[in-house]
């Protein structure tokens, strides 16, 4: 595993949204590498043979019956939105073009 | 702006097309794959919606058992292998229509996969297409994108988002790579996605409205030269909505293909968008490593253990399948091989068998379906059931024609009113002072004034050349307007010249 | 005033009594603590925000139930006029939930967590909301975004986190039960270090409906409280199952409070965990600890001990899986549909730009730092070596945990390895904040239950000690009974509860430095004042 670097920083950072300035790529490609030194051991530790654990306590098939439950009014849905036109929430242009 | 294209005739000689297919299924239930909204086309802009469709803070997920069990009939439709253990995984990505920014979707565990589907063309041959996986996962919600000059996305100005639609099941069914299918390729693409449609439709899983959005096709295409076994460059283009449209879009995007490759270009990996207005698609967002959806299985949902007993249990409800439906139907009306093939291909099937519910016979629905409806559909370029002749209203004109109110050109004539919108059959026959004229005093009249303007042909008849006899019924239909029975014409003409018919 | 100090220092059991006998209205009860929030929060500031107005109605409503007697009093629920505080990355209808987040600053839920209903079902009066490491992510309550917590022992020292705010504001009697949330340790290490009870119940023990999810797979909430009976009395009301959480147990809830009234320990083996006592840890901690061991095993219980191989693992597969969880689950913060919007300074408007921006000053360092770490983990390429490794680590603690309980009934080892540290000790160095949190994390990777108590005061410090017991999953009855036992031993040892040592809070105390956050005083004048 290669060590975590600022320009692998900066693609994580678009990936998760999250605009960062240099300085601040530049901090935070310091501090993961520490953390994910610490970690390397995670990746030798558990063998071919051993299965994953995705959840703590095994369940199945848990499931809803197909029966109508409660709805919000079109006011209780955008009663915290950021910005709202006629009942939808309204957002900036999805792509930048003229 | 638009690219360039090559014949399709060129493109084929040069190219083969491998295809591949990308159908969503939206599923009828009566709430949402993960919350108990309920599952309603066309509401009011959010409205549809609990805490869990919003993707609200603290918000939990619970699988529509409903859901489950329709994805599995799908998955044996499809002639799949159903999955004995799958979970659900989170597709990560941001988009303002997906309120969590990430799809709950299945990843590396479908609940069906490795299935087939046999297509028939309308030649009659039988085309394979394999299934790779049908699996699960949410509807997003619905942008509308305002300003700009197009209510395109592109110079959209800002949008807006409804998420009445966010969380509605979606069964995903991905082909594998359809290979062989040559200059029939926009054909086959059709017949499949048709194919997949009657299947959901039969099964009563879905409604199965393509205008809807209930079934949609991304359609996957790329060239390569002729006896080379590698696939090119794909495309898929998305946001193909109805039949018709699919045929087209492969149709086009195999001559743009051929174009970009006879220019020496590679073909860019991408996202096409279909438009049905220029007939042609325009690229999207390019595929690239921005593309890292981070897949891992869902915590907030514990895996399907789907038991044999219950799998058997589902198979045992599938209705026929739609290849039985069509023998059966067909040897039902009585319809021959071409009859019937016709109209398989002309894809009124369901229309005609709606029809003959309705009260007409396998005869006159055929007859109108075919005759008339199939012909102003082309014409109007979209498919026949999406025309606006409802079953009733052929059933209805076909009972004036019998009863004799009126005839079959005056049928067509209001057929074309009620298209237009003027109303109902009895309504524009009533509008248009449309009546077979059926007393018989007015028509002898015009009779003696015919057959006096023409004794030449008088006497040819009563020497017993009755085919001459068209002439006289002509003038006597165009000084009726044509508003006389031809038959009784025909019947008078001979009483009044005393010639046994 | 005396009266009102009676009321405030009482265990919720007690309070519970005196209600259902008539001799304490519920009003007063509630009172007693808005009061001392007011009197005690600028310093401690373990509210976010005071729910003045709405608990005293619901106390005057379980007064006038009472009052008119008949089936609907007879119904009322043993902890119904018990007031009680909300962690505030718990959704609650009528009062905001930020998560200790500038993204969610001011939103209000639409809906209740499912916790939240059997709160206001009990009709157990709902003080307020505390305060947090934003969206739980930390083990100081420093990374909350509206300032840190204090610790009710020593105002200049951290009172653990995630959950700091809940354990001090029952530690300095400003809510005599609190509800609490616990990924790695965010009940059991403020418990530790304030003195104070938490519990993380069994994984589905408790719905997690309406708890904002760091991460899915470990996130539990569970009750905190100053004694190991009324911990259990809140985890009947919470507990069970809830059908809006794929995750719950079907399991019928066990009988807690009996398991903690049993009484004895007598036959039952106690583990000590080898890998979770020794090296690094404190040794005041250690003392503590120990004298623990010896009253259990003076009461009938054997102490074995057991190894734990590869809980050397979990800090690091924690680390991975969390953040991993968290990456996605926060997803959601966008300026979209609810919470913090903000626009980018230049450049064009589009909302990706306004997603990025938004969540550039909505969320804070540590919360950034381990979303990028889980996108890490989660990325093309890494996932294996990565996330499905410590998946498989996972695995490797279970079966650890396995082995340790066929030779144990219970297990046990210190809660954290440290007393409380100084505020600002450990902020910038997140290595060494991540180490607090050693020795909670192996539950919550297994999904076993887990229970901190306290041991007493180390040595060097005179700071609160935790001492924590872990049971099989599905047994979290065994905490209660094992933790009540030692709880009435470790007490007549001291003659009287810990938090009898701890500072009154009310007093002048010339060494305390003003901490007043402005923010908090606000709140706390406008909805906490007295009535």
């Amino acid at each position: 595993m290669a060590a975590i670097n600022r320009d692998d920083v900066a693609h994580l950072a678009r990936l998760a949204h999250i605009e960062m300035s240099a300085e601040e790529l530049d901090r935070m490609a310091g501090e993961l590498a520490v953390i994910v030194e610490s970690v390397k051991s995670v990746s030798e530790a558990a063998g071919e043979d051993v299965p994953a654990t995705s959840h703590p306590i095994p369940l199945t098939n848990v499931f809803r019956e197909d029966v109508v439950g409660h709805t919000f009014t079109a006011e209780q849905a955008l009663s915290g939105a950021p910005d709202a036109y006629e009942g939808r929430f309204k957002v900036p242009a999805i792509l930048d073009e003229g | 702006m638009s690219d360039a294209t090559l014949s399709f005739e060129e493109a084929m000689e040069k190219y083969d097309p491998v295809l591949g297919f990308e159908v969503h299924v939206e599923l009828n239930t009566k709430t949402k794959m993960f919350s108990s909204a309920p599952n309603v086309f066309g509401d009011e802009p959010n409205t549809n919606v609990n805490e869990v469709d919003l993707g609200m803070p603290g918000v939990l997920p619970v699988v529509n058992r409903t859901a489950i069990e329709s994805s599995i009939k799908i998955g044996l439709a499809l002639n799949c292998k159903i999955a004995e253990t799958c979970r659900f995984a989170r597709k990560n990505y941001f988009y303002p229509d997906t309120p969590k920014n990430f799809q709950t979707s299945q990843y590396d565990e479908p609940i069906a996969y490795d299935g087939y589907l046999d297509i028939e063309l309308s030649d009659g041959t039988m085309f394979r297409v394999e299934i790779e996986r049908a699996h699960m996962e949410e509807d997003a919600g619905k942008l509308t994108h305002m300003g700009g000059a197009t209510g395109r996305i592109q110079g959209a100005d800002y949008s807006l988002v409804d998420y009445n639609r966010s969380g509605v099941p979606l069964v995903e069914i991905v082909t594998k790579p359809i290979e062989g299918a040559g200059s029939r390729a926009p054909e086959l693409a059709k017949a499949y996605v048709a194919a997949v449609r009657e299947i959901v439709k039969n099964l009563g899983v879905s409604d199965a409205k393509m205008e809807r959005g209930n079934v949609r096709c991304d359609a996957n295409v790329s060239l390569r030269p002729h006896g080379r076994e590698r696939f090119g460059i794909r495309s898929e283009t998305k946001n193909v909505n109805s039949l018709r449209a699919v045929e087209h879009a492969v149709h086009y995007e195999i001559r743009r293909h051929a174009a970009v490759l006879d220019s020496g270009e590679p073909v860019i990996q991408e996202t096409r968008h279909w438009h049905e207005d220029t007939r042609s698609t325009t690229s999207g967002r390019p595929k690239s490593d921005a593309d890292d959806y981070r897949y891992f299985p869902e915590p907030d949902l514990v895996p399907i253990v789907a038991s044999r007993e219950w799998v058997e249990e589902l198979r045992a409800t599938l209705p026929e399948p739609p290849a039985a439906r069509r023998k059966r139907l067909q040897a039902h009306w009585g319809y021959s091989d071409l009859e019937f093939r016709d109209v398989v291909n002309a894809g009124v099937m369901d229309e005609i068998e709606e029809t003959i519910a309705a009260g007409a016979t396998a005869t006159v629905a055929r007859k109108w379906w075919m005759g008339e409806i199939v012909g102003r559909a082309k014409i109007a370029d979209v498919d026949p059931g999406q025309l606006g002749v409802a079953p009733a209203t052929i059933v209805e004109l076909n009972t004036m024609v019998e009863d004799g109110k009126i005839n079959n050109k005056m049928a067509t004539e209001v057929l074309d009113g009620v298209l237009a919108g003027e109303g109902t059959p009895a309504e524009i026959v009533a509008k248009r002072g449309l009546a077979v004229v059926s007393d018989d005093g007015p028509l002898l009249e015009a009779i003696d004034a015919a057959l006096a303007a023409q004794p030449g042909v008088a006497d040819k008849i009563r020497g017993g050349k009755l085919q001459a006899i068209g002439a006289i019924v002509g003038g006597v239909m165009k000084a009726t307007r044509g508003q006389a029975d031809a038959g009784r014409v025909r019947e008078l003409i001979l009483e009044r010249l005393g010639v046994e018919g | 005033m005396t009266e009102n100090n009676e009321l405030i220092r009482s265990s919720a059991a007690t309070l519970a009594g005196k209600l259902a006998a008539r001799e304490v209205s519920a009003v007063e009860v509630t009172q007693a603590h808005l009061d001392r929030i007011a009197a005690v929060d600028g310093k401690v500031h373990a509210f976010l925000h005071v729910n003045t107005d709405e608990a005293l109605a619901v106390a005057a409503e379980v007064d006038a139930i009472r009052a008119a007697g008949g089936p609907a009093a007879q119904e009322l629920h043993a902890l119904a006029g018990v007031p009680i505080a909300v962690k505030d990355l718990i959704v609650t209808v009528g009062q905001p939930t930020t998560a200790g987040s500038k993204i969610l600053e001011g939103w209000h839920s639409p809906y209740d967590a499912t916790v939240v209903k059997r709160l206001r079902a009990a009709k157990m009066p709902i003080l307020g909301k505390t305060n947090l490491d934003e969206f739980a992510m930390g083990s100081s309550t420093e990374h909350s975004a509206f300032g840190p917590t204090h610790n009710p022992w020593d105002l200049d020292r951290i009172p653990g986190g995630s959950g700091g705010g809940s354990a001090a504001a029952v530690a300095a009697f400003e809510a005599p039960l609190a509800l609490g949330t616990d990924t790695g340790g965010s009940i059991r290490q403020p418990g530790a270090v304030t003195g104070t009870v938490g519990v993380k119940p069994t994984y589905g023990g408790v719905s997690r409906y309406g708890a904002i999810a760091m991460a899915s797979s470990l996130d539990q909430i569970g009750p905190v409280s100053r004694t190991v009976l009324d911990s259990a009395l809140l985890h009947q009301v919470i507990g069970g199952h809830d059908p809006h959480d794929s995750t719950s147990l079907p399991d019928p809830l066990e009988d807690l409070v009996a398991a903690a009234s049993i009484g004895n320990v007598h036959g039952m083996r106690i583990g000590i965990i080898k890998e979770l006592h020794g090296e690094g840890y404190q040794t005041g901690v250690e003392n503590r600890f120990n004298e623990s061991l010896e009253l259990l095993k003076s009461a009938g219980a054997e102490i074995v001990e057991v190894s734990c191989p590869n809980f050397k693992y979990a800090l690091g597969a924690y680390y991975l899986i969390m953040p991993s969880e968290a990456s996605s689950n926060l997803a959601k913060f966008d300026g979209v549909r609810y919470g913090l919007r903000v626009l980018p300074e230049d450049g064009p408007m589009t909302i990706e730009r306004v997603m990025g921006a938004t969540r550039a000053a909505g969320f804070g360092d540590e919360v950034k730092r381990r979303i990028i770490l889980g996108t890490y983990a989660l990325s093309a390429g890494y996932y294996d070596a990565y996330y499905g490794s410590a998946q498989k680590v996972r695995t490797l603690i279970q079966r650890d945990f396995d082995a340790a309980f066929a030779k144990a009934d219970v297990l046990i080892s210190p809660t954290a390895p440290t007393t409380a540290f100084k505020l600002g000790e450990k902020l910038n160095d997140p290595l060494a904040m991540y180490l607090n949190d050693v020795a909670t994390i192996p539950a919550n990777m297994a999904g076993v239950p887990g229970l901190s108590l306290p041991g007493g005061l180390a040595d060097e410090d005179g700071l609160p000690v935790g001492v924590q017991l872990l049971a099989p999953a599905r047994q979290d009855a065994r905490l209660y009974r094992v933790g009540a036992v030692l709880e009435s031993l470790l007490e007549a040892q001291w003659g009287g509860p810990l938090l009898d040592r701890a500072p009154s809070l009310t007093e002048p105390s010339p060494g305390t430095p003003s901490l007043a956050d402005p923010a908090l005083n606000d709140t706390v004048a406008s909805h906490g004042g007295s009535h």
